[in-house]
């Protein structure tokens, strides 16, 4: 997408982008050139020594059963991360938009809760024997039993990832529902446009740009922030229901310290959600109303 | 601690908004060479997660000598693609006749950026703000690596430290007040922002 | 090089804040470690107790969040020249930092430089046997170790009809109990916490078993995993069929099942003798300590068990006076009065002889009946080559898949031997990449 009226030079949009490029260069792309390097080697932690292995370390993962059948349950848990995060954040600020700001500052709060202690929450609530919920689905004649249950393991670190992202886009939402004018909304009230009508006629194509922003960032984030989370949860688990790829970067990587392979998982991820992210600004921005 | 974690806080929410600012500026409004990659390459940050490239940052920052110091804290936070995203879409929603009325009337472009542009964006701003707010202040694996010195330790590696080791016991209630109690900064600032959410509803009514 | 450029063009503007350590009159001697809440406490007293004890060396002790986090901020340290003399390391990074030759120093050698008196027969044969060299030296200080033990609800037994008596020393008999209790309607016979460490590392141990070939990797790197021979099949297909019929609950891949025991859900709880404090403090019912069972099938009387938890590792690069500082802090820490202290207070094991006596003369152990029990069990024998321990590379990883795996038999999706033949395989895989890297 171009914008028709530009301003002429070249000197000042260079001397406006510099500073982000200069932190960026040095704090991200240097340091992750050095992370992405060891994908070819299998490196000794401490950097004492490195075995160049080629394209070995691609061999051994894509050869790897376990691994491939991760990247179904990572669509799986990224598709509903996203659709359960915007959903109902968009949901909420559509009818929270002339509430009281009270429930305004109640739904950002989520997102205030540091990730470290929110993960506890959530085991302490969903504990198969004396959690809370458990308790409470016991009562409704549900065994809830996320230890051993694939599925409702899965459905617990959707609805932990997607609980504190929601505030995050409830408040963009908000933010670009304010930027539009409450006339053209009540015009199409008065005109006695359904709900569903009045969103998808006007309300949803003047928040375009907003969605759009939303859409390729939750995306983002479902693919590379969540692994805390199953970490705290699931450890991947049960069997290998939960294990998405981003924790096996993290579980390989971090916690077991495999470089070379937690290097070439992320080249691969990289290269993913690098194609994912080119597929929506080529296709899906086509639809978004500037 | 509150101290430092507010420090951090709002060093990287302003710090990643100034630049965003300038960065989305240019990319959307000047047409120049190497606008294209700039963007894909801010763009990019968002793909490798902290985690994977810790020890090479660290080395960076103890190259640096930033080991425990507020700038070490910051500064590897910033470089993130988020901000600029937003207000690229953002600017890309304002009307072309704001910059085409500027350009006629021979105003220079930070002239525009700074009397049209930058008061248009104060809702964004603000909710921006809030979220890169909370992001600074919850950061736990950064500042846990960086910093040996307990005068720069932040609230969140506080209630970490409370958490029980391995099988041990831990009060559980104590914890849990401590985590309420850190969050009243965040809450304050959500409160704040609040009256800009409104300022700018009332704005788009006149 | 590009980083100095960098480096001087940015530091123009950028006014760093970094605190320039004071002079000191002191050697200071960098401690980072892994505890947090009562136990980070402990440690800090200890700490406090050696610099207030001499006035030669102050140890400085940083809590660098939980063992991976540690371990990687020593690494990240190490990389950019700024490690920590000591470093805890939990024990399957253990692997991982004996091959980093160039980053640690051995810690037989730092008492051997510093002159310090080191005694390393006064420490426990299998307590220190997970950290020594195949030829007896000690590589690192074992700090904080645990072994599985059998922790027993006594009024759950009763409210059955079970004499809470009973014995419990073989899983024969445990099974027999299980079945009773579920007759008697109890919802959670059994549950377990770190399944892998405890039912199939500490049941080989236990059993004079291999867990992997090459004395279980103390031997050499190119060793391979035997956790599949007959008598890992036969406990774990047991538990697989006591998963079945409701009498073992399985509650997570860590220590879940200690919140249900704890709450009195659970007769019969398999944990970590650390697991005490805990127990202690919330449990409202009466509770033993019992050894860990075995199969009377399998073995006549059990071997030892092994350890788990951390030790401390002293990394290579620092001045000969802040090693001779860690040599007195680690001989500080051995000390009896210190290790019987640790010990009561965590229910850690003792690392020496000498603590455990220590313990037994100030009557702690007739004041809290079964505190002993782990160190009994871990000092009845002397370790053979399977039950010394564990030096398997990428051993999180493979306890990741053991994990897996055993979830696999425990929801019936698996019989045993298929999950552990699986489990051999995937983890033999892993081990022969350790290999690659350090060859």
């Amino acid at each position: 997408m171009e914008k028709r009226v530009t301003f002429k030079g070249i000197w000042l949009p260079l001397l406006l982008v510099l500073p982000q490029i200069v932190i960026t260069a040095v704090f991200f792309f240097y340091p992750a050139g050095q992370a992405i390097w060891q994908s070819l080697f299998i490196p000794d932690p401490f950097g004492l020594s490195m075995q160049y292995v080629g394209l070995g370390n691609f061999e051994y993962l894509l050869s790897n059963s376990y691994y491939r059948a991760s990247f179904v349950t990572t669509a799986v848990f990224s598709i509903l991360v996203t659709l359960v995060s915007m959903g109902v954040a968009l949901y909420l600020a559509d009818r929270l938009i002339k509430g009281p700001g009270v429930y305004r500052t109640l739904l950002i709060w989520p997102y205030a809760v540091a990730p470290a202690v929110a993960g506890v929450l959530w085991l302490f609530m969903f504990n198969t024997r004396v959690g809370v919920v458990t308790w409470y689905l016991g009562l409704l004649g549900y065994d809830w039993n996320h230890v051993l249950n694939g599925e409702e393991a899965m459905g617990l670190v959707v609805v932990a990832s997607a609980w504190g992202r929601i505030s995050y886009n409830f408040l963009f939402f908000l933010a670009g529902l304010q930027a539009i004018p409450r006339t053209v909304i009540e015009a199409a009230a008065i005109d006695g446009a359904h709900f569903w009508t009045r969103f998808r006629t006007i309300v949803f194509p003047l928040l375009s740009p907003t969605t759009f922003f939303l859409l390729v960032v939750n995306i983002v984030y479902a693919f590379f922030e969540t692994f805390g989370v199953i970490h705290t949860i699931t450890s991947g688990g049960p069997q290998q229901s939960t294990t998405i790829l981003v924790y096996k970067v993290y579980s390989d990587g971090f916690v077991g310290q495999d470089l070379g392979s937690s290097a070439a998982q992320s080249v691969i991820l990289l290269v993913l959600v690098g194609v994912l992210t080119i597929i929506q600004f080529k296709f899906i921005e086509r639809r978004v109303h500037y | 601690m509150m101290l430092n974690s507010l420090i951090m806080a709002m060093g990287i929410a302003i710090g990643k908004i100034i630049i965003s600012l300038l960065s989305a500026f240019a990319i959307v409004y000047f047409r120049f060479p190497g606008r294209r990659l700039f963007f894909w390459l801010i763009f990019l940050t968002l793909m490798l997660p902290v985690e994977v490239r810790i020890v090479p940052t660290y080395e960076v920052i103890a190259g640096f000598g930033m080991l425990n110091s507020y700038s070490g804290l910051i500064f590897p936070l910033i470089a993130s693609a988020t901000a600029t995203f937003l207000f690229r879409q953002f600017f890309m929603t304002v009307p072309d006749e704001l910059a085409e009325a500027a350009r006629v009337d021979g105003a220079s472009p930070m002239r525009f950026f700074f009397d049209i542009l930058l008061p248009m964006s104060r809702t964004n701003i603000a909710a921006l703000f809030v979220i890169l707010f909370i992001y600074g202040w919850n950061q736990y694996l950064w500042p846990l690596l960086i910093t040996t010195d307990p005068s720069m330790n932040t609230i969140v590696m506080g209630i970490k430290q409370m958490f029980p080791s391995g099988d041990d016991v831990a009060d559980w209630p104590v914890i849990m007040a401590t985590s309420i109690l850190a969050m009243i900064p965040p809450v304050v600032v959500v409160i704040s922002m609040q009256k800009l959410f409104i300022r700018g509803l009332v704005d788009s009514e006149k | 090089m590009i980083i100095k450029m960098v480096k001087n063009f940015l530091l123009a503007g950028v006014s760093t804040m970094a605190f320039a350590a004071p002079a000191l009159a002191q050697t200071e001697v960098e401690f980072w470690h892994a505890f947090t809440g009562r136990l980070g406490e402990l440690v800090a007293e200890q700490v406090e107790t050696f610099n207030n004890s001499q006035s030669d060396y102050t140890v400085v002790a940083t809590h660098k969040g939980n063992y991976s986090e540690t371990l990687n901020a020593g690494i990240a340290a190490f990389r950019a020249g700024e490690q920590p003399d000591i470093l805890m390391v939990f024990e399957v990074g253990t692997a991982t930092m004996m091959a980093a030759q160039g980053a640690i120093k051995p810690v037989y050698e730092v008492m051997a430089d510093a002159g310090a008196e080191f005694d390393q027969d006064a420490y426990i044969g299998s307590v220190k046997g997970y950290y020594t060299s195949s030829d007896g030296e000690m590589l690192s200080l074992p700090f904080n170790s645990s072994t599985p033990v059998l922790w027993v609800n006594r009024n759950k037994l009763q409210e059955a009809g079970i004499d809470p008596n009973t014995d419990l020393s073989t899983w024969e008999q445990v099974g027999d109990v299980l079945t009773q209790l579920k007759d008697e309607g109890v919802d959670c016979p059994m549950t377990t916490a770190w399944q892998s460490w405890i039912h199939l590392e500490n049941f080989s141990a236990y059993h004079d078993t291999p867990f992997a070939t090459k004395a279980n990797g103390f031997g050499g790197v190119d060793t391979e995993l035997a956790l599949n021979s007959a008598a890992q099949v036969a406990h774990i297909s047991a538990m697989g069929d006591w998963a079945k019929d409701g009498k073992f609950i399985y509650a997570g891949r860590r220590n879940e099942g200690g919140a249900n025991f704890r709450a009195g859900e659970c007769a019969l709880f398999t944990e970590s003798s650390a697991g005490y404090a805990g127990i202690k403090a919330e449990a409202e019912f009466d509770f033993d300590v019992r050894p860990l069972p075995y199969w009377k099938a399998v073995a006549d009387e059990p071997q030892n068990t092994i350890i788990g938890g951390a030790s401390l590792w002293v990394m290579e690069g620092q001045s000969d006076e802040e090693y001779k500082g860690v040599a007195a802090f680690l001989n500080f820490l051995s000390s009896p009065e210190i290790q019987a202290k640790w010990h009561q207070d965590t229910g850690y094991l003792p690392i020496t002889k000498a603590a455990a006596d220590l313990t037994r003369e100030q009557g702690f152990y007739d004041a809290n009946p079964g505190t002993d029990t782990a160190v009994i069990q871990m000092t009845a024998k002397a370790p053979t080559d399977n039950s010394k321990g564990l030096r398997l590379g990428s051993f999180d990883q493979i306890r990741g898949i053991i994990d897996e795996e055993l979830e696999a038999v425990w929801s019936g999706d698996k019989s045993a031997q298929e999950a552990l033949d699986s489990a051999k395989e995937r983890g033999d895989q892993l081990l022969r990449r350790f290999e690659q890297a350090n060859r």
